[in-house]
């Protein structure tokens, strides 16, 4: 059978045509609109929950152990850790987050989720090349850049003596 | 001849899709089209100890089921045909151990399904194969894993984001038999059009399928009307009104057919929250073997073209800022004259 001479264009179609520019205009808009204000209230909202939740933690340390508030600091983290990795484990977490977004992925319980949904994850790997390895993959770099921005700062005060006049009048 | 045009295949002895196996996850089973796949698990993990191993077995029950429904044993097989999501295709390379049936591996990403489908068709159409199986999966969790985040990580996925179908589709395609007939394929060339979000696939991809589409028409001589519907594999709630208005803009009348996507069918996307809809290597397998076969079996439809769309982005070259290059597979299925 003779191959028909069906090559491109017999039909009159337009090619595929757009530059990268003009393709990335038309496809935004078909993009679904994305409410940012209703994100900032649903994050300003469980943000501001999980942290009420560490000052009722923190007043219950205050109150059941005579403990001064610098002193309840310490396990009002770790239950607030503890939690959050109980929901991580439980496959809550993620859901929150999807509505939260910044609101739960900021406090403590974000950090916490970041390390235990990597080590759940790679589990499958083996303790050393897989939990111990991947854990730190996502908390990594919120690790490495607090430190970096720590001595940024630390370095402002050195300069200005910030440090030194914060240390003679507070 | 078999070649039309510059890379259209019409096939002159029509191989037959003589069975077919769909294996499904829980948000699947819990979509529009539940009833007609052919098992539906509960759980993600399908009592196995990885993600990975969750994958591997849902091809290979959906493997047992396509030979099962065509009456033959493993060693009737010539080849498997088959690829996945997954670094080095393990998914299909251990399915294919497992099967023990010569393997050719192929990787289209989510085009897979009928990258292979076609590939089983050009084998036994030109009689290098007798019976061969072509079959592809996909897992939400090995997918989170290999290329965004871990599957419990609290990250929030904006709209335009796609939810990978856990899931297994494979086609056992003979010389003869009762079935549907595969009648023509395109073969898909990379189009990349400068997208970068590997959060907006449908929108990386839409090009990819307005250009198989267009050449397939045009080398094969058909128009839209020539198929009671046109299926797109995953462009979903983006991508697919992408596609369809530039299909528009360059002149085809795709309103002589019905122009749907496997991503937007699969799940109830107002309901289930899976943001812009359906993507994976097995949402065009399972929503195709499952689904559209049925409706040319029961006669509502007589000819199909299915159009699998496949993002051929690794995750490191996102980060290192690529485009996303992807691919689009054209296979025209007709009832059996």
């Amino acid at each position: 059978m003779a191959v028909k001479s069906a090559g491109s264009g017999s039909k009159g179609y337009k090619p595929v045509s757009m530059s990268a520019k003009e393709y990335k205009a038309f496809a935004q808009t078909k993009e679904p609109s994305r409410s940012v204000w209703t994100n900032c209230l649903r994050a300003f909202l469980v943000g501001g929950l999980i942290c009420a939740i560490g000052q009722g933690i923190q007043k219950f340390f205050m109150a059941a152990f005579d403990m001064t508030s610098k002193q309840a600091g310490n396990p009002t983290v770790a239950v607030l850790i503890l939690l959050a990795v109980i929901l991580t484990s439980m496959g809550v977490y993620d859901k929150i987050a999807q509505c939260a977004g910044a609101g739960s992925a900021v406090p403590v319980t974000g950090f916490a989720n970041s390390m235990s949904s990597a080590a759940i994850e790679h589990r499958s790997e083996g303790l050393v090349l897989g939990v111990g390895a991947n854990m730190f993959k996502l908390a990594g770099s919120v690790i490495v850049y607090g430190v970096v921005a720590a001595f940024i700062v630390g370095v402002v005060y050195w300069l200005f003596g910030i440090g030194a006049w914060h240390d003679t009048t507070g | 001849m078999i070649l039309q045009g510059n890379r259209s295949w019409v096939f002159q002895n029509p191989p037959v899709i003589l069975a077919t196996g769909t294996v499904v996850g829980p948000d699947e089973g819990q979509g529009p089209l539940a009833s007609e796949f052919d098992l539906v698990h509960p759980d993600l993990e399908i009592g196995q100890p990885s993600w990975e191993k969750s994958e591997r077995a849902l091809l290979e029950q959906a493997g047992d089921i396509a030979l099962q429904h065509a009456s033959l044993k493993q060693g009737e097989i010539n080849f498997f045909v088959g690829g996945d999501l997954l670094n080095q295709i393990i998914s299909s390379t251990f399915a294919a151990r497992t099967l023990g049936v010569p393997y050719l591996g192929v990787f289209g990403a989510c085009s897979t399904s009928m990258e292979s489908l076609a590939i089983a068709s050009l084998i036994v159409s030109s009689g290098a194969g007798k019976h061969v199986m072509a079959g592809t999966s996909s897992h939400n969790c090995t997918v989170e894993k290999q290329f965004r985040y871990p599957t419990e990580y609290g990250s929030q996925k904006p709209p335009t984001a796609q939810y990978t179908v856990t899931g297994a589709g494979v086609s056992v395609v003979g010389q003869k038999g009762d079935g549907p007939v595969v009648t023509a394929a395109t073969i898909g060339k990379i189009m990349d059009l400068g997208i970068t979000d590997p959060f907006n696939m449908g929108a990386a991809m839409a090009p990819a399928a307005v250009d198989t589409i267009q050449s397939h028409l045009e080398e094969t001589g058909r128009s839209p009307g020539y198929y009671d519907a046109i299926v797109t594999g995953d462009l979903a709630g983006v991508g697919h009104p992408i596609a369809t208005d530039m299909l528009k803009r360059n002149g085809v009348p795709m309103q002589q057919t019905q122009f749907l996507d496997c991503g937007l069918m699969i799940y109830d996307v107002d309901k289930q929250k899976v943001q812009a809809g359906g993507s994976g290597c097995a949402c065009s397998a399972v929503v195709t073997y499952a689904h559209l076969l049925k409706r040319i079996a029961k006669g509502e439809w007589k000819k199909i073209l299915v159009v699998a769309t496949g993002a051929l982005l690794s995750p490191l070259s996102y980060q290192q800022g690529e485009t996303i290059p992807c691919i689009a597979h054209a296979v025209a299925i007709e009832a059996p004259s």
